[in-house]
């Protein structure tokens, strides 16, 4: 029994929230590395991007509820979704059009890209708090919870509930299906496989009558669609603040070389890496130990870290890999 | 008139010019080979020829049309294919995907080509579903010919097939050029094994200094004791 109760403890407070956190973290890192392995820079726009698209997101939510359309026990924002990614991706296209494609003619050095998507980000960063404000939001609508804490109790008789929110299930599913949707593409479509080939060899891929227009648009659309569907899935899980999202970009960066740069599997893997590390060195793991060790109480909390710190764990492995695996686990490419 | 026709080509990367009035030619089905000693611009002349360098002068015609100002990417669409020395394949692809990379710009069935392709290079069909930067270095070669085969070019360009590869796969890979050559396309190779590459030639060139010295037929150039004893060692 007091077995049983850590375990459902460890679910409760680590597994499910980590793994919401992963499949936010993923979707975020599949978005910055396939703009690497492509575009061959460091996006720093992506975290504002995320916010912007989420922020649309929410906006067009709000004129469905207000017309009285729904999803019943779903969220309204999936029906919103479309909107956000449709308009997202109009604002990367434009800002390609305007700020990027210039540098790809003059043939600049990744750095100097990776500059100017840091000015791109104060940009997006300014037009989401004109649009939607510096405050917290609460989206989420419909049912609150698939598992409930006190329904669980009374079904299993156990002292420690367990509780699993729609949102992170939605999370799971969605992330579930975007990335299984992104590998067909990447796998069986001539355009998929004219975007590998492109982060492959540029110059071979141009040989072979490639149009790299056409790849990088297809890229930018891709990382918008990812972008806002993380940034949605992570406000309906936790909430909306554009400022959160900007911190995102450590997470997600560090998913994104942990797992190898470039590699879409390894942004996959990082992202729970990443989330599992943070989620499980910031929780207090004293309950857990008073149920496996008898006779026994912790003096202090047993928790590593304070979750004020929790971004110093992205960082810590951030700084690990670059110095021992620079790679990434999946074979990325070096930074 | 030949099939390729580049002439007096004068050009380089920067200011200085490396080709001085190189001329190179190749007849239909034939195989033309560039030897020469290092830096004597043997590479720098496939790339002219690829439309991969600004030409200061000269023309280059394929068929009987000035393709002089024309992209390297319309040049494919021309009938020309290119296999690079170096990072002439796509390396997280599989073989099969790499082969179909090549065929990107056909909008017809090119699973005839790929079958031909595989017909020459029997190994590539047992490897189709591995990467292709899992390959030893002949069988990555096989592959980068291969891929350039697929838009069934007219004029197939090698630039050094055999670097880095055991004497054995230089064999296999001369026969397989030879076989290339007899269903009608034309080859210009440049090669640093002058000796066997100069035997399957049917014209070489030995380039100094950006400019022609010695043109003959490979056997004539092989036979020429000048030419042994300065390019050949003997």
């Amino acid at each position: 029994m007091e077995f049983l109760n850590a375990l459902v403890a460890i679910l409760n407070y680590v597994v499910v929230p980590a793994t919401a956190y992963g499949a936010q973290l993923a979707l975020g890192a599949l978005g910055v590395t396939l703009i690497y392995g492509i575009l061959r820079f460091s996006n720093f726009a992506h975290g504002d991007t995320m916010a912007f698209g989420t922020g649309i997101t929410i906006i067009v939510t709000w004129g469905l509820q207000a017309l009285g359309i729904g999803l019943g026990p779903l969220p309204t924002a999936l029906l919103a979704l479309p909107f956000g990614i449709a308009i997202t991706a109009a604002l990367v296209l434009a800002t390609d059009r305007v700020v990027y494609s210039y540098y790809r003619k003059v043939k600049t050095a990744p750095v100097i890209l990776t500059m100017v998507s840091v000015g791109v980000m104060f940009v997006m960063n300014g037009l989401t708090r004109l649009l939607i404000g510096v405050d917290e939001i609460q989206f989420a609508d419909g049912e609150r919870f698939v598992v409930a804490a006190r329904a669980f109790k009374t079904a299993t008789g156990l002292d420690e509930p367990l509780s699993i929110r729609t949102t992170q299930v939605i999370t799971v599913v969605v992330a579930g299906l975007v990335v299984w949707a992104l590998f067909w593409f990447l796998a069986r479509t001539r355009t998929g496989k004219s975007m590998r080939a492109f982060s492959d060899n540029e110059d071979l891929a141009l040989l072979s009558g490639i149009n790299p227009n056409h790849v990088v648009a297809v890229t930018w659309i891709i990382a918008a669609a990812l972008a806002t569907t993380a940034g949605t899935l992570y406000g309906l899980d936790k909430s909306f603040k554009a400022f959160n999202y900007f911190q995102l970009l450590l997470p997600i960066f560090a998913a994104a070389i942990v797992g190898g740069l470039g590699n879409p599997l390894g942004a996959i893997a990082g992202g729970f890496v990443i989330a599992f590390s943070e989620v499980g060195v910031t929780y207090a793991w004293k309950k857990v130990a008073t149920y496996l060790i008898p006779n026994w109480e912790a003096e202090g909390l047993l928790q590593l870290l304070s979750t004020e710190y929790k971004f110093a764990v992205s960082f810590a492995i951030l700084i690990i890999v670059l110095l021992f695996k620079p790679t990434g686990l999946f074979k990325g490419k070096s930074v | 008139m030949s099939f390729l026709d580049a002439s007096d080509m004068t050009g380089g990367y920067g200011a200085a010019d490396i080709l001085h009035g190189c001329t190179l030619k190749v007849e239909k089905g034939q195989i033309a080979v560039i030897v020469g000693p290092n830096g004597a611009g043997k590479s720098t002349a496939m790339k002219a020829v690829f439309g991969m360098l600004k030409l200061r002068g000269g023309h280059v015609m394929l068929d009987g049309e000035d393709i002089t100002a024309l992209s390297p990417q319309d040049r494919v669409r021309k009938g020309m294919g290119f296999v690079p020395q170096v990072n002439n394949v796509f390396p997280t692809m599989s073989v099969e995907e790499n082969l179909e990379m090549g065929a990107f710009i056909r909008t017809d069935n090119f699973r005839p080509t790929m079958e031909q392709v595989y017909d020459l290079f029997p190994i590539l069909r047992d490897k189709r579903h591995q990467n292709a930067g899992e390959l030893s270095g002949g069988q990555r070669q096989q592959v980068a010919v291969g891929r350039a085969l697929m838009t069934q070019p007219k004029l197939l360009m090698l630039d050094e097939p055999t670097a880095g590869v055991s004497p054995i796969v230089m064999d296999e890979l001369f026969d397989r050029i030879i076989e290339v050559a007899r269903t009608g396309i034309s080859i210009l190779m440049v090669e640093q094994n002058a000796r066997q590459a100069l035997e399957i030639a049917d014209q070489g060139y030995v380039l100094v200094q950006g400019a022609n010295k010695y043109t003959d037929t490979g056997a004539a150039l092989m036979a020429d004791p000048e030419v042994r004893r300065t390019f050949l060692g003997g």
